[in-house]
């Protein structure tokens, strides 16, 4: 039967344990500390004015879709970087069903030799 | 009829509630789509009734509920199928009913616009009944059956957008793949079958002993070859990508349990049939020098492996993509590697407290899994819905005119990530805690991944919500209530098992680990004994 207190329980992972409600608890109360602390700053911002144009070092600003960085664009230093792994993985996945029968009866070749066999 | 009979009959009538209702939904459509619709939501719901029913007597008084079709007596030599449902079965058919509810609640508004509706909702019916079938079945070639009517009924819902090609070459992929997968399955249990004159799967695996034979193993193989291929590990994931962004966002949403059906399926083959086999007093396969070479061990590290291979491919593969939903489908591939790494790795230490407790990570991840994916897949068919858009690259400012959606993207997207206080965080400490105590290796590169995994969905929402209003999509609004009502379900369902971990680890997750880890309680339910 569920009980109501086993609601508050932490969770024991073996070595560790985890409470979420304690968790949020703390994140609540960094929040709060974060929004007093805001409430200290300079209150120069105006609507309608120049203050609300992207500044971008004095250049004239893009249209709207030029400006969005798009999703091929984001960590194209991180995929540049691994291109040799990416070469490999582009090349694994060649989008022929052949080659899917063929990456199955590879891998069943290898599990036969390693459990038929052993 | 009280609520003991239904009890009694639950397993019985969880398949029949939606196969009936395959069967009536082109009738009731002749007569008006919303009834027809209603109709739907009201099956899923009466099967969803069912499935709480069961599961908790199952997980909450501990029971073990078998349902014979055919001869009562277990001697007498007739056809009979015969289903047996311990915490495990219990734990799976809850994701399948959690998943199948939400998918008919979505339809209502995302496929509105299409035709063939009487069709479809049909299929669906017939996919959750099929679905249904192999989480609950114990005999072998029932679970063929009901795999068989689970591709093909996955095959034609994939391709259910027939005016756009690649959903079909999709469909036409995923038949082939699961045709194959099954046909080698049904090799194994002719092989089981001609050795031991059985296919229950309690009989089954009382029979196989230690040292199994050379028929076992060469089964065991087709099982895992066939099963691994349908769950989409590494490299035999390929299937995939391709049939989870091409289907319909509601239908993909199944499909994520019709997947995790396949992986249940392996390990009730690994640790219930083959389970005598891998016990620490089995016979060793064999002596190479001082090192016994056991089954546990030797499929841990061959698990384990694959795991690890399908982590980072998975993870890598995604944060390449440009399309929101293959996006999805490898970060997907990845969170499989998350659970056959526990698993694998629970295997590996079979019999210790961290081998437990990873086993207990592996399967609290299959359900978080299946809740978290299922989200983002939501939301990707939403932003579909809303802008008739799939590229990453084509996306932006969509927060503005979708506030709800982005909220439940970004539930998701930390969810997945496995950021607390969600529901991932839960399983995957319980992972990375399990597995640094097995290998250190392990459990750094499981969390680097999952680091990778937030990056990511981090791409995916800055590409898709973030930045300037696109003037293309100035008129862009909020999609309609009903597919709001089901990501919300599933948002709330996430932050529900993200708050109280200890509490659904308690009462679903140790059930099902303990009747993986332990198939004695499996056997001696059908064929008696201690």
């Amino acid at each position: 039967m569920i009980t109501w207190e086993s609601f508050l329980e932490t969770f024991e992972t073996g070595s560790g344990f985890w409470n979420p409600l304690i968790w949020i608890t703390a994140i609540v109360i960094a929040f709060l500390v974060v929004y007093i602390l805001r409430g200290y700053g300079k209150k120069e911002y105006k609507e309608k004015t120049e203050q609300i144009k992207a500044f971008l070092s004095g250049n004239p600003e893009y249209e709207k879709e030029k400006m969005h960085i798009k999703g091929s664009n984001v960590y194209w230093g991180f995929t540049e970087s691994l291109k040799w792994i990416y070469k490999a993985l582009e090349k694994m996945h060649t989008g022929n069903v052949s080659d899917y029968i063929l990456w199955f009866v590879v891998i069943m070749g290898i599990l036969f030799i390693l459990v038929g066999v052993i | 009829m009280n609520m003991d009979t239904i009890l009694t009959h639950s397993p019985a009538l969880i398949i029949a509630v939606p196969l009936l209702g395959a069967f009536l939904t082109p009738l009731i459509s002749r007569i008006n789509d919303k009834l027809r619709n209603v109709f739907v939501i009201l099956t899923v719901g009466l099967t969803g009734f069912l499935v709480s029913l069961l599961s908790y007597d199952v997980l909450i008084n501990g029971k073990i509920h078998t349902y014979v079709f055919g001869s009562q007596d277990i001697g007498s030599p007739v056809v009979r199928i015969l289903f047996e449902v311990d915490g495990m079965n219990a734990f799976m058919i809850i994701i399948g009913a959690i998943l199948v509810f939400v998918a008919v609640v979505y339809s209502w508004a995302f496929m509105k616009e299409n035709t063939g509706l009487d069709k479809y909702y049909t299929l669906i019916l017939l996919m959750a009944a099929g679905m249904f079938g192999m989480m609950l079945t114990g005999d072998m070639f029932n679970f063929f059956v009901f795999l068989e009517i689970t591709s093909i009924s996955s095959c034609a819902l994939i391709a259910f957008w027939t005016n756009k090609g690649k959903a079909v070459e999709a469909g036409f992929k995923y038949i082939v793949i699961s045709t194959i997968g099954a046909l080698f399955i049904l090799f194994a249990i002719a092989i089981l079958y001609g050795q031991y004159n059985a296919l229950n799967m309690a009989v089954l695996a009382n029979s196989i002993q230690s040292p199994m034979t050379f028929l076992d193993k060469t089964a065991l193989v087709l099982l895992i070859a066939g099963l691994a291929m349908k769950a989409g590990i590494v490299p035999m994931h390929m299937w995939l990508p391709d049939a989870y962004g091409r289907a319909p966002a509601s239908v993909t949403l199944i499909l994520v349990g019709t997947t995790q059906a396949s992986l249940y399926a392996l390990f009730r083959m690994v640790f219930t049939v083959y389970g005598n086999s891998l016990s620490l007093d089995a016979e060793p396969l064999r002596q190479i020098g001082e090192v016994d070479i056991t089954l546990n061990g030797l499929l841990g590290v061959i698990i384990v492996l694959l795991a690890i291979i399908t982590i980072i491919v998975g993870v890598l593969m995604a944060l390449k993509q440009s399309d929101f939903k293959r996006t999805i489908a490898f970060a997907a591939v990845a969170e499989i590697g998350y659970m056959f790494l526990a698993v694998g790795a629970g295997l590996w230490a079979i019999g210790t407290t961290h081998g437990m407790m990873a086993l207990k990570g592996g399967i609290f991840h299959i359900i978080n899994d299946a809740l978290d994916v299922g989200l983002l897949f939501l939301v990707a068919g939403a932003i579909y819905y809303a802008t008739k858009e799939t590229s990453l690259n084509k996306m932006g400012g969509l927060a503005r005119n979708m506030k709800y959606t982005t909220i439940f993207f970004l539930i998701g997207l930390l969810a997945v990530s496995g950021m607390p206080p969600m529901n991932g965080f839960a399983s995957k400490l319980l992972i990375y805690e399990s597995t640094y105590l097995i290998n250190p290796i392990l459990a750094i590169v499981a969390i680097l991944c999952s680091i990778l995994l937030l990056a990511v969905f981090v791409k995916v929402f800055h590409s898709a919500f973030l930045g300037p209003k696109i003037p293309r999509f100035n008129d862009v609004k909020e999609v309609p209530k009903s597919m709001l009502i089901a990501m919300g379900l599933l948002a709330c369902v996430i932050i529900f098992f993200g708050l109280f971990p200890d509490l659904i680890v308690n009462n679903i997750v140790d059930p099902a680990a303990n009747a993986l880890a332990n198939n004695s309680n499996y056997i001696s339910q059908i064929i008696g004994g201690p």
